[in-house]
C-alpha cells in the first residue's frame, strides 16, 4: 500500500470538526438516558457506558490515522477473521436466556456479532467496488459472491439466536447492493422468485410457526410478550408530551415491562422523560449524522470508499429506523439498538470505529 | 499489492445518491410523524394510563401435566395452594400492616427485607406459601384493612404416596440462576418451580404446560378494572409409567427399612414395573420449601436417602456375576458342558491362598453344579484361564461398565477393569491374582442393581440386551398419544443359544435343585431361577459379628417363570450379609405377589 498521499495539514483541514461535535452531543444524550435508567434500576450501567465510550473514542482515533484503502487490502481476511469469531461464539460462546451471543475474554465479554456487520459492509464494498456496473448493474453471476459474502456471517448470527443482527445484516448487504444497482431482468427474476417463494413457505409451515411469525408481525397478538411491550413501551413515549416528565421524573421505567429497557428500549425512556423536544432533537441529530454521511459517498475518493461510505451509512441508517420504529409500535420485535444511546459494549465500540471509518473516508476525499 | 484499476472517480454512484437522500427523508419523516401522533395527539389518553401504570400483566400458570402408573393411578398431582401475597406499591402504612397481619396470622409473617427492594414495586411479593385454611378465611374478612395485600392461588405438587416411588417421580424446587440464563427470555421466571430429579426433570417441558395470563387495567388501588387481552394457558402433558403401584409397594413392605434397592423389570420389553431405592425422602417436602435443617439432614445421612442406589449405587457384583464368566468360558471353549474340575476349598495362586465360601469344597463339578452351588474355586480357574481382557468383553457384552441408558437422570456406569484401565490409573501392570476376585465379581468391578438385572434379563429372554424404561406414555389433557416408549434393543450377548439355556438351567438349578445357593427365593408352584450373591465390603470375612458399614452386601437376582420369563427381579441389601438370607427372600416376595395379581385376594 502506498503511502498517505495526504498531508497532515489537509488532513486536520478536511476533519469534520462540526460531526464530531455532533456526534459527542449524541454520545452525552445516550450517557443521560442511560444515567436516568441507572438511577431506576439501581445498575450503574452510564458508568460502564462511559468506559466503552473512551475505549471506542482509541479505537476510532486509531482508524484516523491509517488510509482507509488497508481496509480494502485486508478486507477478506477482516471478513474471515469475523466469520472465527462467530464459529467460535457457537462453539465457546456464554449462554444467556437461550442464545449463545457473548465471547468471554476474562477481563470483558464482547459479540462478535457486531464485528461481523463492519465486516461484511467491508467486503463488500471491495467486491463491488472492483465491478463495472456503470452499464447495466450487476448481473446474476455477480450476485453470487455478494450472496455469500452476506449469508454466511447471517446463518452463523441467525443461530446464536439473534434474529435482529441477522436482518440488519441482511439490510445492509441489501442496499449496497441496490446502490451498486442491479441488471433488470435479474432484479425482476429475483423478486418474482421471491414473491413466489412466500406463499409456497406459508403452506409448508406448521400451525405454531405461522403463530410466530404472525404475531411477530402484529405484536397485538402476543399480547403477553411483545405486545405487552409495545404497550407499555407506547405509553412511555405516548405519557412523555411535548415537554416531557422531566429529567428522572418517567415512572415507566419502574415497572418490569422491558426486558431491555437499558439496551433496547432507550428511546422510550429517553422520550418519556424529554418529550417531543427531546425525541425530535434527538431524530434531529440522526438525521444530520446521516445527511453528512451521504454526503461523504457523495465526494468519496474512490469507488472502495464510496461503498464503504455507503455500507456505513446505512449501518446506521437501519439501527435507527428499526430500533424507534420498534419502540413506538411501528415495527415488529427485534433487538436492534440504537447507536450512542443503547447500553452495550460490544456495540457502541463498533459503532465508534463505523464512525472512525466514515471520518476516514471523508478526510481523504478529492479537494474541489 | 494489487493496484487497483478502479481509483477513477465514482461518478455514478455519486448521481444516485440523489435518490438515497430522497428515501432517508421519506424514512425519517414517518418516524417524526408517528412520534407527533403518540406525544401529541395521544398524549394526554398515555399520560392518564401512565399514572400508576394502570396496565399490568397477570400470569396465569398452567397447571403441570400429571404422572400415573401403568394402570391410570395417580401417582403425582397438583393440589391448590393459598399463598399471601402483597404489592408494595399499594401498602399505604407498612408498620401497621405487619401488626395487623401478625393478629391474623399465628407467628406472624416475615417481611423486613422485602420494604427495601424498591426496584419492582408492581411485582406481587410472596409472604407466605400454602396457608392454612383458617388463615386464609380471616385473610378475607378482613381484606379491606389490609391495602395491597392478597391471596393467590396457586397450584402445588402433590406426591399422595410420599417416600414411594420419590427416587423415580423426582422432586420440584425454585428455578436456579443457570437454568434460567440458559432458557429463552420469557419461558421461566425468578421464582418458578421447576423439576429438579427424575421424571419431573427429565420431562419438564412435557409436564410444564405452557404460561397465559391477562393485561388487565387496574384502579389507582390496584383492583382490575377490566381485562384488556386473555391468553388462555395450556395444561402441561400426563406420563403414564411403567411402573405396577401394587408391585411397587410389595417390593417397599418387603424390602423394608433396609438399605438398598429392588427393581422389578419385564425381560420382554425393558419395561421397569417397581423400582424401591431405601431409605427414601417425601418430594411433597420439597414442593412445599424446606427448611435447612431438613435438607441438611437428607445430605449428611449416612445411608444416603437422596441416593437412588437402584441406578446410582455401585457395588461389587460378587456372585451374581458368575453367569459372565460361565459364559466368556463356554463361548470361548476354556470349558465345555459336563467338564468336571476340581473345586476345593482353597486355590492357591503363586504364594496366595483364594478361598471358597464353602469350607469343605464342592469336589469334581461340572459348569452346571458351579453355578447352583456358587463354587469361587471353580471360577477362579475358569478366570485365570480367560483372562481378565476376555472377561471384560463380555462383562461389556452383558452391559456392565457402561450406563444402561434407563430414562432416569443421574445413572452411574459402574466399572469393568482391564489391563489398559488399570495402567491408566495406578500406572501399573494387571496381576494375574487380580482376576480372580474379578472373575467371581469382586475386586475392582462394580456394578449398579439395574446393570446386574438388565444382564439377567438378556439371559432370560434369550438374548437381548435391553434399554430399560420407565415411561409408557405421554398423553395430553385429552388424551391424545404424544409419545409411546417402544422396545429398545441395544444389543445382542454374543452367546449362543444352547449356551445361554445352560445358564439358565443352572440358574434354574441355584433356587431349586438340592445343594443350591438361592432354595430361599424358590416358590412352590412356580419356576423361579436366579442367583445369590454376597459382595466383601472389606477382605476379611472371619471374626465374626463386623460393624454394620463393614458387613456384606446381599445380591439376589432372578426371574420367573423359568419356561417363559415375565419378570426378573434384582434385590441389593447394603450391608445385609448372606444373598441367600437376606436378598433371596424379599426377591421371592415380589416375584410370588406379579405371578399371583390378579387372585391375590384369595391366596394371601
Amino acid at each position: 500500500m502506498a503511502r498517505d498521499r495526504y498531508p497532515l495539514r489537509r488532513l486536520l483541514f478536511q476533519f469534520d470538526w462540526s460531526i464530531l461535535f455532533l456526534l459527542i452531543l449524541l454520545a452525552g444524550t445516550g450517557l443521560v438516558a442511560l444515567y436516568s435508567v441507572s438511577v431506576s434500576s439501581g445498575t450503574p450501567f452510564y458508568q460502564k457506558q462511559f468506559y466503552f465510550l473512551l475505549m471506542g473514542v482509541v479505537l476510532f482515533t486509531f482508524i484516523l490515522l491509517f488510509h482507509y484503502h488497508y481496509l480494502e487490502s485486508y478486507g477478506y481476511y477482516i471478513y474471515a477473521f469475523s466469520l472465527l469469531l462467530l464459529v467460535a461464539v457457537l462453539l465457546f460462546g456464554k449462554a444467556s436466556y437461550g442464545a449463545k451471543r457473548w465471547l468471554d475474554l476474562g477481563f470483558f465479554s464482547f459479540q462478535p456479532s457486531e464485528v461481523a456487520k463492519i465486516s461484511v459492509i467491508i467486503a463488500l464494498a471491495k467486491y463491488l467496488s472492483g465491478r463495472d456496473v456503470s452499464r447495466t448493474g450487476l448481473t446474476l453471476k455477480e450476485l453470487i459472491v455478494p450472496a455469500i459474502v452476506t449469508f454466511l456471517p447471517l446463518i452463523l448470527v441467525a443461530v446464536e439466536p439473534d434474529l435482529g443482527t441477522a436482518l440488519i445484516i441482511l439490510f445492509i448487504s441489501g442496499s449496497m447492493i441496490l446502490f451498486a444497482g442491479i441488471e433488470r431482468k435479474t432484479l425482476m427474476g429475483i423478486t418474482a422468485s421471491i414473491l413466489s417463494f412466500i406463499p409456497f413457505m406459508w403452506l409448508v409451515l406448521k400451525d405454531y410457526q405461522k403463530e410466530r411469525i404472525l404475531a411477530f408481525l402484529d405484536p397485538e397478538l402476543d399480547p403477553l410478550g411483545s405486545g405487552y411491550q409495545i404497550i407499555q413501551s407506547k405509553i412511555a413515549v405516548g405519557s412523555g408530551g411535548i415537554l416531557g416528565k422531566g429529567f428522572l421524573r418517567g415512572t415507566q421505567g419502574k415497572l418490569k415491562f422491558l426486558p431491555a429497557q437499558h439496551t433496547d428500549f432507550i428511546f422510550s425512556i429517553f422520550a418519556e422523560e424529554w418529550g417531543l423536544l427531546g425525541s425530535f432533537f434527538l431524530l434531529s441529530l440522526y438525521l444530520l449524522l446521516l445527511l453528512w454521511g451521504i454526503n461523504v459517498v457523495r465526494n468519496a475518493g474512490c469507488r472502495f470508499g464510496a461503498y464503504l461510505a455507503f455500507g456505513l451509512v446505512s449501518f446506521f441508517f437501519f439501527h435507527v429506523f428499526i430500533n424507534i420504529g420498534m419502540v413506538i409500535g411501528l415495527l415488529p420485535v427485534v433487538g436492534v439498538p440504537l447507536p450512542f444511546m443503547s447500553y452495550g459494549g460490544s456495540f457502541l465500540v463498533v459503532s465508534l470505529v463505523a464512525m472512525g471509518m466514515l471520518f476516514n473516508v471523508s478526510m481523504r476525499r478529492f479537494m474541489f | 499489492m494489487k493496484v487497483h484499476s478502479k481509483r477513477e472517480e465514482p461518478l455514478d454512484l455519486r448521481s444516485k445518491t440523489r435518490r438515497v437522500l430522497v428515501l432517508l427523508f421519506l424514512f425519517f419523516g414517518v418516524l417524526f410523524l408517528r412520534i407527533w401522533y403518540l406525544q401529541v395527539v395521544k398524549g394526554e389518553e398515555y399520560k392518564r394510563l401512565s399514572e400508576n401504570n394502570r396496565i399490568r400483566l397477570v400470569i396465569a400458570a398452567p397447571p403441570r401435566g400429571r404422572i400415573f402408573d401403568r394402570e391410570g393411578r395417580l401417582l403425582v398431582g397438583n393440589r391448590p395452594s393459598f399463598n399471601l401475597t402483597l404489592i408494595p406499591e399499594d401498602v399505604r402504612d407498612w408498620k401497621g400492616l405487619k401488626e395487623r397481619l401478625s393478629l391474623l396470622i399465628p407467628g406472624g409473617v416475615e417481611f423486613d427485607g422485602l420494604k427495601r427492594d424498591r426496584r419492582l414495586p408492581f411485582e406481587p411479593l410472596l409472604l407466605k406459601r400454602d396457608m392454612e385454611w383458617e388463615e386464609v378465611a380471616r385473610i378475607e374478612v378482613n381484606r379491606f384493612d389490609l391495602p395491597g395485600v392478597s391471596i393467590d392461588v396457586e397450584s402445588m405438587r402433590y406426591y399422595p404416596y410420599g417416600k414411594s416411588l420419590a427416587h423415580v417421580l423426582g422432586y420440584m424446587g425454585e428455578i436456579d440462576r443457570e437454568r434460567l440464563q440458559r432458557t429463552r427470555f420469557g419461558d421461566y421466571r425468578v421464582g418458578d418451580m421447576v423439576g429438579k430429579r427424575g421424571i419431573e426433570r427429565l420431562w419438564e417441558e412435557s409436564l410444564r404446560g405452557i404460561r397465559g395470563g391477562y393485561q388487565v387495567e387496574v384502579d389507582a388501588l390496584g383492583r382490575t378494572k377490566r381485562v384488556l387481552k386473555e391468553v388462555a394457558p395450556i395444561p402441561g402433558k400426563d406420563i403414564y409409567l411403567t411402573i405396577d403401584l401394587d408391585l411397587q409397594e410389595v417390593a417397599e413392605k418387603a424390602l423394608g427399612d433396609r438399605a438398598g434397592a429392588v427393581i422389578a423389570m419385564d425381560p420382554r420389553n425393558g419395561e421397569i414395573l417397581a423400582m424401591v431405592s431405601s431409605p427414601s425422602y417425601d418430594p411433597n417436602l420439597f414442593a412445599k420449601g424446606m427448611d435447612r435443617d431438613t435438607w441438611k439432614a437428607l445430605v449428611t445421612d449416612p445411608r444416603r436417602p437422596l441416593e437412588n442406589k437402584a441406578i446410582q449405587g455401585q457395588y461389587p457384583p460378587a456372585s451374581t456375576f458368575k453367569v459372565v464368566t460361565a459364559a466368556a468360558a463356554l463361548e470361548e471353549g476354556i470349558i465345555r458342558p459336563g467338564d468336571r474340575l476340581f473345586s476345593g476349598p482353597y486355590f492357591i495362586l503363586g504364594n496366595r491362598v483364594f478361598r471358597d465360601w464353602k469350607e469343605q469344597g464342592h469336589g469334581f463339578i461340572d459348569i452346571h453344579r458351579a453355578i447352583v452351588e456358587s463354587a469361587d474355586t471353580f471360577f477362579y480357574q475358569l478366570g485365570l484361564e480367560l483372562g481378565v481382557d476376555r472377561i471384560a468383553r463380555y462383562a461389556r457384552a452383558f452391559g456392565f461398565g457402561v450406563k444402561t441408558g434407563i430414562d432416569l437422570d443421574g445413572e452411574k456406569p459402574g466399572l469393568v477393569p482391564t489391563k489398559e484401565w488399570k495402567g491408566l490409573v495406578f500406572n501399573e501392570p494387571w496381576y494375574k491374582g487380580e482376576t480372580l476376585p474379578v472373575a467371581v465379581g469382586q475386586g475392582y468391578l462394580l456394578a449398579t442393581p439395574l446393570q446386574v438385572l438388565n444382564a439377567y434379563a438378556a439371559i432370560a429372554n434369550g438374548g437381548r440386551l435391553l434399554q430399560p424404561h420407565v415411561v409408557k406414555e405421554v398423553r395430553d389433557r385429552e388424551g391424545h398419544m404424544i409419545y409411546r416408549a417402544r422396545v429398545k434393543e441395544k444389543d445382542r450377548v454374543p452367546v449362543s443359544r444352547k449356551n445361554l439355556e445352560i445358564i439358565k438351567r443352572a440358574l434354574w438349578g441355584a433356587v431349586n435343585e438340592k445343594g443350591g445357593t438361592g432354595r430361599t427365593a424358590m416358590i412352590k408352584g412356580f419356576d423361579v431361577a436366579g442367583k445369590t450373591g454376597t459382595a466383601q465390603v472389606v477382605g476379611l470375612r472371619e471374626g465374626g459379628d463386623l460393624p454394620y458399614r463393614f458387613r456384606d452386601h446381599s445380591w439376589f437376582v432372578g426371574f420367573a417363570p423359568y419356561g417363559s420369563p415375565e419378570i426378573a427381579v434384582v434385590v441389593l441389601v447394603e450391608h445385609g450379609g448372606f444373598g441367600a438370607t437376606t436378598a433371596a427372600p424379599i426377591a421371592k416376595k415380589v416375584i410370588e405377589a406379579y405371578l399371583t395379581k390378579g387372585h391375590r385376594d384369595g391366596s394371601r
